[in-house]
Parts: structure tokens; sequence; C-alpha cells
């Protein structure tokens, strides 16, 4: 017989211990929107519930904004950046097929040791780096995780298009998940449904923009196809992640979807049938739809704003483009 | 046995006040969710899905763009039901 093999050790439970966000200098309005579509600040008030959203600046990167968040996230969590042994960025709007956002975000850290990837699961993309960063803490893999979510959207945006070019906002949040002696992030209820691929996507492949000469490819969505998903498809995944979780909607002290858009929060806190003493993360209306960074956004604004408290329940939703989803509940750092 | 039209108009009449706070008596077969009602396109989809779930019906999203009026979806749903 061969040699046995030594399996991994893992911390017996893990949780997020801090987390920080990085939202543009840059604040475009409704108006300055208008500038290119047929709409109007009501109209776009009233369909989306957006006033304003953050654009980065034309030479400030996914890389940079990751960096940021992901800079105050290891503070809070009171760790210094050579204790990260891995960095996950949730993105779409890295501009480069490769090498990852994650790697030069690692390096300019000073994480100089961590294991180093993106993910790509649009805006579900920070719950599957939750999801990912808590079963590498437990299976032993890693310590000390950076999970990032950041978006550029504005590059991938068509501004003359008036059915999307209001909705998408840029910005980064980051969560350090490590260790912990209680259970602090519930197991992940996730899934696709790849029968909706062109449901959001990008508008061509590279390769036809090599060899078929179209436009540079932004992103566009079947708005109402989606929406109807959103709140009738993903409100029965986020029961089941309570379910696993053992708790009951009664528990939570918040719940912080993705930022897709105020009619899709709303209507979902209508189908889960929400206490109303839970209060719900409406970052939305002056970030955009940032995608991937939404989540950890609207978590350090409501731990900020005092909503809920460190140490709370919240229920955390991801949906996307794919079709991609995944809801989990965590103790809040 | 299927609902009548006059059952199936209650029934969206009710749905169409949930969502948007407009009395059910103005929900009357000849006005037109967009112009008359003043029904944005996430409304009529959280409308249609709440009237799926009612009449135990399945209305595509292509087909949603043919119901302009609120007569147009009664007889949909009837016939759908039936």
């Amino acid at each position: 017989m061969s040699a046995a093999l030594t399996a991994p050790q893992g911390a017996a439970h893990a949780r997020i211990l801090g987390v920080g966000g990085y939202r543009p200098s840059r604040v475009v309005t409704n108006a300055e929107i208008c500038e290119r579509i047929d709409s109007s600040d009501e109209w776009i008030r009233e369909r989306s519930g957006i006033e304003s959203r953050r654009w980065a600046a034309p030479d400030e990167t996914v890389i940079d904004m990751s960096l940021a968040a992901a800079g105050k996230a290891i503070a809070q969590a009171g760790l210094q950046p050579e204790q990260v042994s891995a960095i996950i960025v949730a993105t779409v709007t890295h501009p480069l097929q490769t090498p990852s956002a994650a790697a030069a975000v690692a390096h300019r850290l000073g994480a100089t040791d961590a294991a180093a990837f993106d993910v790509s699961a649009a805006c579900a993309g920070f719950c599957y780096g939750v999801a990912m960063a808590n079963d590498m803490v437990r299976g032993g893999s890693a310590e000390h995780v950076v999970v990032i979510g950041c978006e550029k959207l504005s590059d991938f945006t068509d501004s003359y298009d008036r059915t999307t070019a209001f909705i998408f906002g840029d910005g980064a949040g980051a969560v350090v998940i490590g260790p912990s002696d209680e259970p602090g992030i519930s197991a992940t209820v996730w899934g696709s449904d790849g029968s909706q691929y062109d449901a959001i996507t990008q508008r061509a492949s590279w390769i036809d923009v090599r060899d078929h000469n179209v436009e540079f490819p932004t992103l566009t969505m079947q708005g109402q196809k989606v929406f109807r998903w959103a709140v009738w498809q993903m409100a029965p995944v986020a029961k089941r992640a309570l379910e696993v979780a053992g708790i009951t909607a009664d528990d939570l002290d918040a719940f912080i979807p993705h930022q897709a858009n105020m009619r899709i929060v709303d209507a979902m806190v209508k189908t889960l049938k929400l206490p109303e003493h839970v209060p719900v993360a409406r970052d939305i209306r002056e970030t955009g739809n940032t995608s991937a960074a939404s989540i950890p956004l609207a978590m350090e604004r409501m731990l900020e704003a005092g909503e809920v408290k460190s140490g709370g329940l919240a229920l955390l939703i991801g949906f996307g483009a794919g079709l991609v989803y995944a809801a989990q509940v965590v103790r809040l750092p | 046995m299927a609902a009548s039209e006059q059952e199936i108009l209650e029934g969206l009449a009710e749905i169409v006040n949930e969502e948007t706070g407009i009395p059910t008596s103005d929900v009357q077969p000849d006005k037109s969710f967009t112009d008359d009602l003043d029904i944005d396109s996430l409304s009529m989809m959280t409308i249609v899905v709440n009237a799926e779930e009612k009449f135990g019906v399945r209305i595509p999203d292509d087909d949603v763009k043919g119901l302009s009026t609120v007569g147009d979806a009664v007889s949909y749903i009837q016939k759908a039901s039936s």
C-alpha cells in the first residue's frame, strides 16, 4: 500500500471578520444620464428607485477599486495583509481575459503568498465568493480569505440604451472571512439556470469583435424577463437559505439582497412576507446596480448608518447573468 | 369549472388594485393598461404573475405584450383556463 496522505485540518466554523467599501468620487445624476437617452429623472426613479450612481474615473480600474475596499476590510478585521491566505475577486468588468484582477490585488496589498483568482458569477459573484471562502476556511485550504465584489460597469454600459443606461454603477466592496468559534456563515443555497443564458449578456464575444468588426460589446438585458425571474424564482431560494440556516425571517436583523432595482427589492420583500422590523438594504438609490459589489457596499452602509448592529444576522441573496443565484445567512462583522 | 368573464374581471381588478392602488371599479374591459390605467411594464409583470397564480394559467412574456386592454387580459385568461 502506498503512503497515506495527511488530510487538511480546517477551522470548526467561519465568519465575516471585517467589511469595507469603495465608492468612486464622481456622482452621476439622472439628469446627466438623460443627456444621452430619451428619459427623465422621474421615469428613472419610478422604474428603478435610482437617484444617482457613482462612476469611476477613466484611469481607475477594477484592481484599484478592489484594493481600496480590501484594505478597509482587512484593517477592520484587525489583520495585516500578509496574514491573508487567499483573495477572490468577483467581477465581470475586469477588462483582461487573463491574468486575474485578484493576482494584482494580492501583490499590491502585500498579501504576497496569497492564492488569488477571479470569479465570474455576475451579480451573484459576491455570494458565490462567500460560499467558497467559508468552505476554504473550514476545509483547511486557507485561514483568512478576502472576498471582493468589484465592478466598473460604466465601461460596459451602452449610454445610449434607454433600458439599461441608468441602471449600472461602479464600486467595490470586500469582506474578510476567517476562523470562528461559532457558526457565522450558513450553508449556501445556490444554482444556475442556463436556459436563460441570453437574459443578461455581453452583446458580442471578443471573437466577433475581431472577426466581424462589431462594436465594442456592452451589456444588454431583457428587463421584464429578469424582473419576473428575480421576484418569483428568488423568493423561494431566500426562504430555503433561511431553512438551511435553521432560522426564520423573524430572527433576521437585516435583509441585504443584490441591489438590482428598487422595484425588485420591494417585490421580493412582499413575496417573502418579510416582517416589518427587518431593515432592508436600499443602497441602490445613490449607488445604482453595481453587480458583484452591491451586497458588500450595502452591508457596509447599513452598519455605518446604524440600521443594523455588528453581530446581527443578515440574509444575503445575489442573482444575475447566467442566470445564476446564491443565498446565505451571515453574522455581520 | 372555469371562471366566468365577470369573475375573471373581478379577480383581475383586485390584483391591479393591490399592485397599484387603482380602485377596482376603474378596472373595466375597455381600459388600456398603459394609456388609461398608467401601469408600467414592471407593475404589469407583477400583475401577470399574480394572475397566473390566481387563475392557474401561464402567460408567456411574448403574450403579455399583446394584452393592451383589461378586456384582452380577461379573454386571454378565460381561453387559457378553459
